[in-house]
């Protein structure tokens, strides 16, 4: 490889003008994509300015978003319960996610024969090619009154009795709540956890595996002694990319939350609002400069957690990748 | 006795393999049944209600049936036509850049920016647009959601036209350079035409995802219940309209956005599909 790009720096250096121009012309090209995440920044901390100043980190914890200035109730923004919202439909997604795509890539990757494993994981993996409003189509008129009728009230009839988790599924089943956010948010996030632990699975050194086999492991042996120890750290690599989708996922989770801002009560079966779907269902309403400027701030929030959890996850995933190529050569 | 306690330790190992085996399956099996759930689903309560109307006249008023979503698929096209155009010549350009002569640390950099544009949650799109051309110069429009979905497109394009590139072989490359040509000859007339099929499915694959972007259209387009072909002014498009008409309390609408799903994933199906299939033949076949 460092032959070649020898190759290519040399080329790039002897040839005639013209040749230069191209390379600065592609190279502007591109440095158009790095002024544009530098613009997201820059502009969405401009305009939610007014908002970071005047609110700080009461943004953050405060309980209250009142936008409409009255005599009794002054304007306050606190995102805590979009930030709540968020924070536990992405756990209920994970927690659902996780099991369900690393079970589907343990088998299209290690029990299934080749002709059964490939068509199961490219049937898995369309479900990231489904428009997220289609999810949300789907969750309204059949996963919302399917959870309300039977999900819900089952589970309070089997975690009711129990001391701590009958706080979770408190009050009345809406069906329009947290939980069934977060079951949406577990079939979108499927398929993203899934492609990128079979990457993951696929990276694990051929001998170690064969070793197990050939001194009379079984295939569950292999994998849980010799796979699964290799690739963990991928694979919470893959959850947190996973998380990183669920936290910026909108339009799906809007249609079956329930967007209502009611008090935190710890309960999964309360109507509530993510950042997201907060930002989605009041954007029309911002007609004052601080509404504005608290809604740019939510994006802004949005922005920089979804990114950390990617870079994350990133480095988690390319760690697992290197050590792949260290080992080969 | 020895003999029997090893017995039974082998038939435990197999019995915890073998159930292993079983939950591994009936895991795979839960989450092909969800994507067959839904998709049948969208299926079964879409085709009730497509017809010729559905394609060609816009929506009726409240409470009457009948009509369409003629202007929400004319608005989608005509968003998509001006985003790719918008959004190809960066992507296609930046992947270049990357494979033909990126290096050091501002290479590094447009590489960083693009995987962190490419899993940036649209909604932040839809924000930045809303704030920087909505808010200050066009008002909800056309072109604003134009702009979010090219800003949508550009890393997906760069990322797919960046891996199409890596493929050809420096062989190739310099086989053209040995000939005398100036690399930008050879990337234009050597490299790209080899790979412009995988080009063309990486757009495709952007069309795709941009084609059910609703987020960031909501807060750009707006959406619009009549024809509109001025990018100037609000715009409808096909995942606007869906939203609009499931979230309505009207049994006529769900209908119609149950049959406009279906519309939508059978254009997103085939657009993705075609480039799942394009780009494995492709990749075989180069190797």
């Amino acid at each position: 490889m460092s032959r070649i790009i020898m190759l290519r720096q040399g080329a790039t250096k002897a040839a005639d003008p013209s040749d230069r121009r191209f390379a600065a012309f592609v190279a502007t090209m591109s440095a158009v994509v790095i002024l544009l995440v530098v613009g997201f920044i820059i502009l969405l901390a401009v305009d939610s300015w007014p908002s970071i100043r005047k609110f700080g980190g009461h943004f953050l914890t405060g309980s209250v978003w009142n936008p409409v200035e009255t005599e009794v109730n002054k304007v306050n923004f606190g995102a805590l319960p979009f930030i709540y919202g968020t924070i536990v439909t992405s756990i209920v997604a994970l927690i659902l996610a996780t099991p369900l795509a690393l079970g589907s890539a343990i088998f299209v990757s290690e029990y299934a024969p080749s002709w059964l494993g490939r068509p199961v994981a490219f049937i898995i993996e369309l479900l990231v090619a489904i428009p997220s409003v289609a999810y949300g189509i789907w969750g309204l008129f059949v996963l919302v009154p399917f959870m309300r009728g039977t999900i819900e009230p089952f589970l309070q009839n089997v975690l009711g009795h129990i001391p701590v988790l009958s706080a979770l599924v408190a009050g009345p089943p809406f069906g329009q709540d947290l939980l069934t956010g977060g079951v949406v948010l577990a079939i979108m996030i499927l398929p993203t956890i899934l492609s990128l632990s079979r990457e993951i699975i696929a990276q694990v050194p051929r001998l170690q595996k064969e070793g197990m086999l050939a001194l009379g492991a079984t295939k569950w042996e292999v994998l849980s002694q010799a796979v699964l120890p290799y690739a963990k750290g991928g694979i919470i690599g893959a959850a947190m990319l996973g998380l990183a989708r669920a936290i910026g996922e909108t339009m799906a989770v809007t249609m079956v939350i329930g967007n209502s801002s009611q008090k935190i009560t710890g309960s999964l079966f309360t109507p509530g609002y993510t950042i997201a779907s907060a930002i989605a269902n009041q954007f029309t309403e911002a007609d004052t400069q601080m509404y504005f400027s608290a809604i740019v701030e939510l994006g802004l929030v949005l922005l920089l957690v979804a990114s950390v959890f990617n870079v994350t996850s990133r480095l988690l995933v390319s760690r697992i990748m290197a050590r792949k190529e260290g080992a080969n050569a | 006795m020895p003999r029997v306690n090893e017995q039974g330790r082998f038939l435990r190992r197999r019995a915890a393999g073998l159930a292993s085996e079983i939950i591994a399956a009936l895991l795979a099996a839960l989450s092909v049944a969800v994507l067959f759930l839904i998709v049948g689903h969208i299926i079964v309560n879409g085709l009730g209600s497509l017809n010729a109307d559905f394609f060609t006249k816009i929506p009726k008023p409240y409470g009457e049936s009948g009509g369409g979503i003629a202007q929400a698929i004319m608005g989608t096209v005509i968003m998509l036509i001006v985003a790719a155009a918008i959004a190809i010549p960066f992507g296609v350009g930046t992947a270049i850049y990357i494979v033909e002569f990126g290096r050091g640390r501002f290479a590094d950099t447009v590489r960083f920016a693009v995987e962190l544009l490419a899993e940036l949650p649209s909604i932040v799109v839809g924000v930045f647009v809303w704030a920087l051309v909505v808010r200050n110069l066009t008002g909800y429009s056309g072109i604003a959601g134009s702009l979010a979905l090219a800003v949508i497109m550009i890393p997906i394009i760069a990322r797919s036209v960046e891996e199409i590139l890596r493929l050809v072989p420096d062989s190739l490359r310099e086989g053209a350079l040995a000939l005398g040509s100036p690399k930008w000859k050879v990337v234009i007339f050597v490299v790209i035409p080899t790979v412009l099929p995988g080009i063309l499915t990486g757009i495709m694959l952007a069309l795709a995802r941009a084609a059910g972007e609703t987020a960031p259209l909501l807060l750009t387009a707006l959406g619009n219940s009549f024809f509109n072909y001025d990018l100037r002014k609000p715009m409808a498009a096909m995942p606007l309209q869906i939203y609009t008409y499931a979230v309505s309390p009207y049994d006529d609408w769900h209908n119609k956005a149950w049959a406009s799903t279906l519309v939508l994933i059978a254009i997103v199906g085939i657009l993705s599909g075609a480039v799942k299939f394009a780009t494995r033949r492709w990749k075989h076949e180069s190797h």
